[in-house]
């Protein structure tokens, strides 16, 4: 057909009726579809990859304990490349064309903030997997994974009693390091500490010479970094290899979620301080299955981290919640994932708190020792305090935003 | 005045890193007017060659400084023979040309290796400087660029070798008709020019951690250096590397780093307007 203006907008036109017709019809029979979005290639693929396997793993499981509601799940899983403009184009696909009942997916804060408000206007229950500088707001949206008020207050206050009260921060400079520079800020301040300096840097610097220097003339008792991705491994090297490590003692937000310990020799990474819901050291029975059947269906088990193991915890959360509701209906499945649904995953309980849509989560105060993330203290069920302060679902169920701490 | 002092290395640092980054580019593009986008991968790839060296138990710095250069000039003469000497005087042939081949061995390293980032350890404990701690191996990467500068200049100014290079890229009739091949003096040439930018990739590989992508973060810093420093292969890239890297770090103390960068490539869109033939089209005209 060749476009002339005329049958062009004729065909717009009935495009957009499509696209703005009432509800989205799902089947009632056949698999009951589960989509994710996860950067499989690219850049964050260190992220994604092990993401990718955990949805398979976790979908598989399912299915093979007999589905949910007397269905099989079928998941359908794009390749975003770590490329943001592919997340905008599968999320679209998931919820038009593919009309997916629930997304599991988005790995940078970013990424989420560009495909959740796909979801909400497209009806289709959204679950965000992935540790995050907290706050988002939104009755469509679930998160498992940790928020500040779970892993850097902890590490604040760790860091704070063991070390000093000056603290000198390097984030990342996108949404997330700049939310979670704050909460950081915050937290050292309730305390009666002092930032020396914040430092933001674009996730391609990899020269930190002069921050390194800087840093010394500042003079703080202590280092953290919200520092994301590849370039900025390059920090920890120098910070090591001009024997800054023995003089300063160094915490972080994000190292060990991609591994990074397993890419930085021991005697670059030992002494890192950090905070999280998962270590491949933790001794619990459940942590142990979950690395044996992994280890059964994809080999190495060396890549599982702490987002994979999230992501996997979420869609079981999920299966869980399909199961109370006992249907996929979006009110039924909202009452029932709003009635304090919990799973025991492989890091512990994970149970979804009813007026943030955030879960409580076993957090290990952790010490990079020799390539592990060795523990040194568990608190059990640590709620997501920070988004709690401002974010209530129960009472504004039609609040949609991300709140930010004020500092 | 520690702090002065830590500074003034960190610029020198800079300078060293730049003029050992740009050397190989300088080489190839200096002397055969071919824009090599692939310059970038050649650097990551003598890297990764260091880093597998590494990983089986070679020695470091036998890595670094004798095999990452002779295999990464090894694949530059592959190249050279298989793809750019069908492009010499095709200047945006060769641009596409090679920045398809910078796209095939960023896949080729990504299968090989994997994406994830990946480093080798540092050599060189660090020292004291009065009240602070510095990276010992940064005064390596500064020494290694002088050897690498004072031996260029050695090479092109006063051997036969040298002469006859330039002369082939002068006037490439004249030198035939005395009896060299033009065609071997590329080629050479080339496999030179990616064997200098093996070296830089493994000598530097310890401090920037390795990503099959990082190669990107090369080609831009060193086309601004060799493109503003000029005709003049050595006086060029030094004295353009001086400039920048002295800028860069300046603005990076007194600011961030991002507005190191931006300073950096600010005084390069200004020079190149002052003087589009570059530095050394107008001072030190008759240098090398």
């Amino acid at each position: 057909m060749a476009i002339s203006r005329r049958n062009f907008i004729a065909a717009s036109g009935s495009a957009g009726l499509i696209a703005g017709a009432p509800s989205i019809v799902r089947s009632q029979s056949g698999p009951i579809k589960l989509g994710s979005v996860l950067d499989n290639s690219g850049n964050l693929d260190i992220y994604g990859k092990p993401m990718v396997m955990a949805t398979t793993l976790a979908v598989e499981e399912i299915n093979a304990a007999g589905g949910l509601l007397g269905r099989k799940v079928q998941a359908i899983q794009y390749d975003t490349q770590s490329d943001i403009a592919l997340y905008t184009k599968f999320a679209q696909q998931l919820v038009r064309d593919d009309k997916v009942d629930v997304v599991h997916g988005g790995i940078t804060s970013a990424s989420r903030e560009a495909i959740r408000q796909t979801f909400k206007r497209g009806n289709t229950m959204y679950f965000y997997n992935v540790l995050y500088e907290g706050g988002v707001c939104d009755r469509n949206t679930f998160v498992t994974g940790t928020t500040p008020g779970q892993v850097v207050e902890p590490i604040v206050d760790h860091a704070m009693k063991k070390w000093g009260k000056k603290v000198y921060i390097l984030a990342a400079d996108y949404n997330y390091g700049q939310i979670t520079a704050k909460w950081l800020q915050h937290y050292v301040k309730l305390r009666g500490g002092s930032v020396a300096d914040t430092g933001f840097f674009p996730l391609d610097v990899s020269d930190f010479g002069s921050t390194i220097a800087k840093i010394q003339q500042a003079g703080p008792n202590w280092v953290v970094s919200a520092l994301v991705g590849g370039a900025h491994m390059s920090f920890y090297r120098q910070w090591a290899s001009s024997g800054m490590n023995k003089k300063i003692p160094l915490a972080s937000t994000t190292f060990g979620v991609g591994n990074e310990h397993l890419a930085l020799s021991a005697a670059e990474g030992d002494g890192i301080l950090i905070a999280g819901n998962y270590s491949q050291e933790a001794q619990s029975a459940s942590s142990k299955d979950f690395l044996a059947r992994w280890g059964k269906r994809f080999g190495d088990t060396k890549i599982v981290h702490e987002i994979a193991v999230s992501q996997y915890q979420g869609i079981m959360l999920w299966a869980e919640g399909v199961k109370k509701s006992g249907s996929l209906g979006r009110d039924a499945m909202l009452k029932a994932l709003e009635s304090g649904v919990a799973i025991d995953g492989p890091t512990g309980r994970v149970a979804m708190d009813p007026k943030t849509h955030h879960a409580s989560l076993d957090i290990h105060l952790m010490e990079v020792k020799g390539q592990k993330l060795t523990i040194l203290e568990t608190s059990k069920q640590r709620p997501p305090s920070d988004t709690a302060q401002s974010c209530d679902l129960v009472k504004n169920p039609a609040e949609n935003k991300q709140f930010e701490v004020k500092v | 005045m520690d702090y002065a002092a830590v500074v003034f290395l960190e610029i020198v640092y800079m300078i060293a890193f730049l003029a050992l980054a740009s050397a190989g580019l300088a080489v190839v593009f200096g002397m055969m007017r071919v824009i090599n986008l692939a310059h970038g991968e050649f650097v990551m790839l003598g890297g990764y060659t260091t880093l597998a060296c590494v990983q089986v138990g070679i020695n470091v710095y036998v890595a670094m400084l004798v095999i990452a250069p002779i295999v990464v000039g090894l694949i530059g003469l592959v190249i050279e023979r298989l793809v750019i000497r069908h492009l010499y005087g095709r200047m945006i042939d060769t641009m596409l040309a090679t920045w398809g081949l910078s796209l095939l061995l960023v896949g080729i390293v990504t299968l090989i290796f994997g994406s994830s980032a990946v480093g080798v350890p540092t050599p060189i404990p660090g020292y004291t400087l009065g009240a602070y701690q510095m990276g010992g191996y940064n005064l390596f990467i500064i020494a290694l660029a002088a050897v690498v500068m004072v031996g260029m200049w050695v090479v092109l100014r006063h051997t036969r070798l040298g002469l006859i290079a330039r002369g082939a890229m002068q006037n490439p009739e004249v030198a035939s008709a005395l009896g060299y091949d033009p065609k071997k003096v590329y080629m050479a040439t080339f496999a030179i020019g990616a064997a200098l930018a093996g070296l830089a990739g493994g000598a530097l590989a310890p401090l920037t951690g390795l990503l099959p992508s990082s190669g990107g973060a090369y080609i831009a810093k060193t086309f601004i250096t060799v493109i503003t420093g000029g005709a003049a292969v050595l006086s060029g890239t030094l004295s353009s590397a001086v400039m920048f890297g002295a800028v860069n770090q300046i603005v990076s103390f007194a600011s961030t780093p991002v507005i190191g960068e931006i300073a950096m490539l600010a005084l390069a869109i200004l020079l190149l307007r002052l003087m589009p033939q570059g530095i050394t089209g107008r001072f030190f005209r008759n240098s090398t």
